[in-house]
């Protein structure tokens, strides 16, 4: 192919592109700490789950004797995360109706066991940690990553209470508007503190939703950390040993073409 | 001759003389000679057929578990459909490998057929005597694209349901027959549980079935003719006068089976990086959104189809409606399949590669591959006015390219023809990959930019 061609296509390919624009934005994602090698965190995230996720949330595809893979025995097990079976190879179903629930909260809450796959777990870290009051809604709750949300802060005794704080922007017609800038913690919970000249630190509960989101992930895909183990030695096998057999089997073969 | 060969060939001969399996075996593999010039391009059609018996295997195992039902389980908001998916991902020993290897198997099937189409295209395989082989190649594509929409279905997922929900609608369009047609194909006012149990008979028989034969027809249609190279030369016109053998030519077995099996380790070194690494490839082979149950009730803010419908999809929105319908749009986007059908006898060039090509010819094609890749990235995104703008200029040129081809391939001059085949050229090799790079840098930040 000519070197014309060539200027053409590079041309082609750095014009083409000035025709485009910005992508719409939306809420700013933090990054969520996710280990799944944390064997520690990923039970703390289990045990966090069971209390207060499993009471009006299912996991129907996950089966509580799967807890095996993050280091738990099955009495261990049994113990400590199984309230509404007693049967350690159910699945994690939910004791309340799904059409009771939908009376509760407007909607029925969703099963959890892909959670993580199809929001992602920046999503629900920042979504887990941005509810704030909001006397508005009829739970009291509202959420910065979620606007007009079903769902009550459930894990607010270990936030606290966070409450909006705005700014004033001019509008696109001139008035002035209240924009949501961020929250502030006025009340803390049990895992974080208001200091001295309102600082707040929230280290920890950021810390034990991390977990949680880790045991999201770990749910959405059990099998992801084994995947990746046998995917290390199937390439090796093949970028060491098959590929380069067959290269010089090819290369002998061929010896005696042209 | 040792007694265990003496026996052998007394079997062979047995079943040669009630079945012809050493003069098949001869005509289509150890004494099918193929031109010796074979470049990077004749890898895909071995591959595809690799990935057409990973898809069968791996599906074969997948409807061992999985199950065509709609219905909720009690208490939740789960179908047993998604659920048996799940099912398979986590209690099925191995099962999560199986599923993978067919989801990735369905985006690289595409991946690979579309490199055979391009092979086609820039060393004109399809000109006379191959123009069935070409014809038998693009039913082929259409059975497949069939093939990967039915089994969308399968997951139930949100996107499985909303997809099928959008394509069905698309033949109400037509004029008259049309609301009966799409309530006939799903058999259903709406995609449901009766949609979900057919689209599955599809998917595991049916079309698999049409397919199988087409492949056949494809290769014995290919071996009547023989193959093409990237020189465009009849290996026939100059034989062996003793032996009758063409002088380019050598048998495909052991030259291109050992070739091929090659390019299958390369193949699967890319194959299983996805399978264990990145088996959503960041949401375009599975989609995030398809991870959450079918829900009737709500649709999804932005249904996109996954990556290897979306060049056709934005051909099929950037038409506007008009006269009251929106067929055309339906229309068009049958149109852009079909008429691949029609490159034989579209393209009247003297020369079949483009190596012979008037360069202008190579500047149209790279215009074309622009367009073709801008569609396939406008019709992932959600559409707006300057991107429906977009698709409209590459829709235009992507027509413009078949349908100017009676035109454009007559003007120009060729370059000489070789008698014989031509060695690999190091220098155009190079090119290639730069423009290749090119190519995909330029898609890359036009995505980005879009």
């Amino acid at each position: 192919m000519t070197k014309q061609f060539r200027r053409f296509l590079a041309a082609v390919a750095l014009l083409v592109p000035v025709a485009g624009f910005a992508s719409e934005g939306g809420v700013h994602l933090d990054k969520a700490p996710v280990n799944l090698r944390d064997v520690e965190g990923l039970q703390r995230g289990a045990q966090t789950f069971a209390n207060y996720c499993l009471s009006c949330h299912g996991a129907i595809n996950m089966r509580y004797n799967r807890l095996q893979d993050i280091g738990l025995t099955e009495d261990q097990i049994k113990a400590n995360l199984m309230f509404a079976t007693d049967k350690v190879g159910d699945p994690m179903k939910v004791a309340m109706q799904a059409h009771d629930a939908k009376e509760w909260f407007g909607a029925t809450p969703p099963d959890l066991s892909l959670i993580a796959r199809s929001r992602g777990a920046d999503w629900l870290y920042t979504y887990l940690r941005g509810f704030y009051r909001d006397d508005s809604r009829p739970t009291g709750w509202n959420n910065l990553a979620f606007d007009k949300v079903g769902m009550p802060h459930v894990l607010w005794e270990l936030q606290g209470i966070q409450e909006p704080v705005y700014k004033t922007v001019k509008g696109h017609d001139g008035k002035d508007e209240k924009v949501l800038e961020g929250l502030k913690l006025v009340k803390p919970g049990l895992l974080t503190q208001v200091g001295e000249n309102n600082q707040y630190d929230q280290h920890e509960f950021d810390k034990r939703v991390g977990d949680l989101v880790s045991y999201l992930v770990y749910m959405g895909e059990p099998a992801q950390v084994k995947r990746q183990q046998i995917g290390y030695g199937v390439l090796l096998f093949l970028l060491f040993i098959l590929i380069p057999i067959t290269y010089l089997l090819k290369k002998e073969y061929w010896r005696d073409v042209h | 001759m040792s007694k265990a060969q003496q026996v052998g060939q007394q079997v062979l001969n047995w079943v040669d003389d009630r079945f012809p399996l050493t003069s098949t075996w001869k005509a289509h593999v150890s004494e099918y000679y193929a031109p010796k010039n074979f470049n990077f391009w004749y890898f895909f059609g071995s591959l595809a057929m690799l990935v057409l018996v990973i898809q069968i295997v791996t599906g074969i195992f997948l409807t061992m578990n999985y199950k065509p039902d709609g219905s909720l389980i009690p208490g939740t908001n789960v179908s047993v459909a998604f659920n048996s998916v799940e099912y398979i991902m986590r209690d099925v020993a191995g099962g999560w490998i199986i599923r993978y290897m067919h989801s990735t198997g369905a985006s690289m099937f595409f991946v690979v057929v579309y490199l055979h189409m391009f092979r086609g295209l820039i060393y004109g395989s399809y000109q006379k005597p191959r123009e069935l082989v070409w014809v038998f190649g693009t039913l082929i594509f259409l059975c497949l694209m069939a093939e990967a929409f039915l089994g969308y279905l399968l997951p139930w997922g949100q996107m499985s349901f909303w997809g099928a929900q959008v394509i069905v609608n698309l033949f109400a369009s037509l004029p008259i027959i049309g609301p009966d047609l799409s309530t006939f194909i799903r058999g259903d006012f709406v995609v449901s549980d009766v949609t979900l149990n057919r689209f599955f008979a599809l998917h595991v028989i049916a079309v698999p079935l049409v397919l199988l034969a087409l492949v056949v027809a494809h290769l014995v249609a290919l071996h009547e003719v023989g193959s093409n190279n990237p020189d465009g030369v009849e290996i026939k016109k100059n034989k062996d006068p003793k032996t009758g053998i063409p002088l380019d030519g050598i048998p495909f077995h052991p030259y291109y089976t050992v070739k091929d099996i090659f390019g299958v380790a390369v193949f699967l070194a890319v194959f299983t990086t996805i399978v264990f690494f990145f088996p959503n490839m960041f949401g375009y082979f599975l989609e995030d959104n398809n991870f959450i149950p079918a829900d009737p009730l709500k649709t999804p803010p932005h249904i996109a189809p996954v990556w290897y419908f979306t060049p056709f999809y934005a051909i099929l929105r950037a038409i506007p409606s008009f006269l009251g319908t929106q067929v055309w749009g339906v229309l068009a986007m049958g149109a852009a399949v079909v008429v691949i059908a029609f490159l034989p006898w579209l393209d009247r060039s003297p020369v079949k590669s483009i190596r012979y090509r008037p360069a202008f010819f190579k500047w149209i094609l790279a215009v074309f591959l622009v367009a073709f890749f801008g569609l396939g990235i406008l019709g992932a995104l959600p559409p707006d006015g300057l991107r429906t703008i977009l698709s409209q200029v590459f829709s235009v040129i992507y027509f413009a390219f078949f349908l100017g081809m009676p035109f454009y391939t007559r003007w120009g001059q060729t370059l000489p023809v070789p008698e014989r085949v031509t060695d690999t050229n190091g220098r155009r090799q190079m090119i290639f990959g730069i423009l290749m790079l090119v190519t995909f840098l330029g898609a890359a930040i036009f995505a980005k930019l879009v």
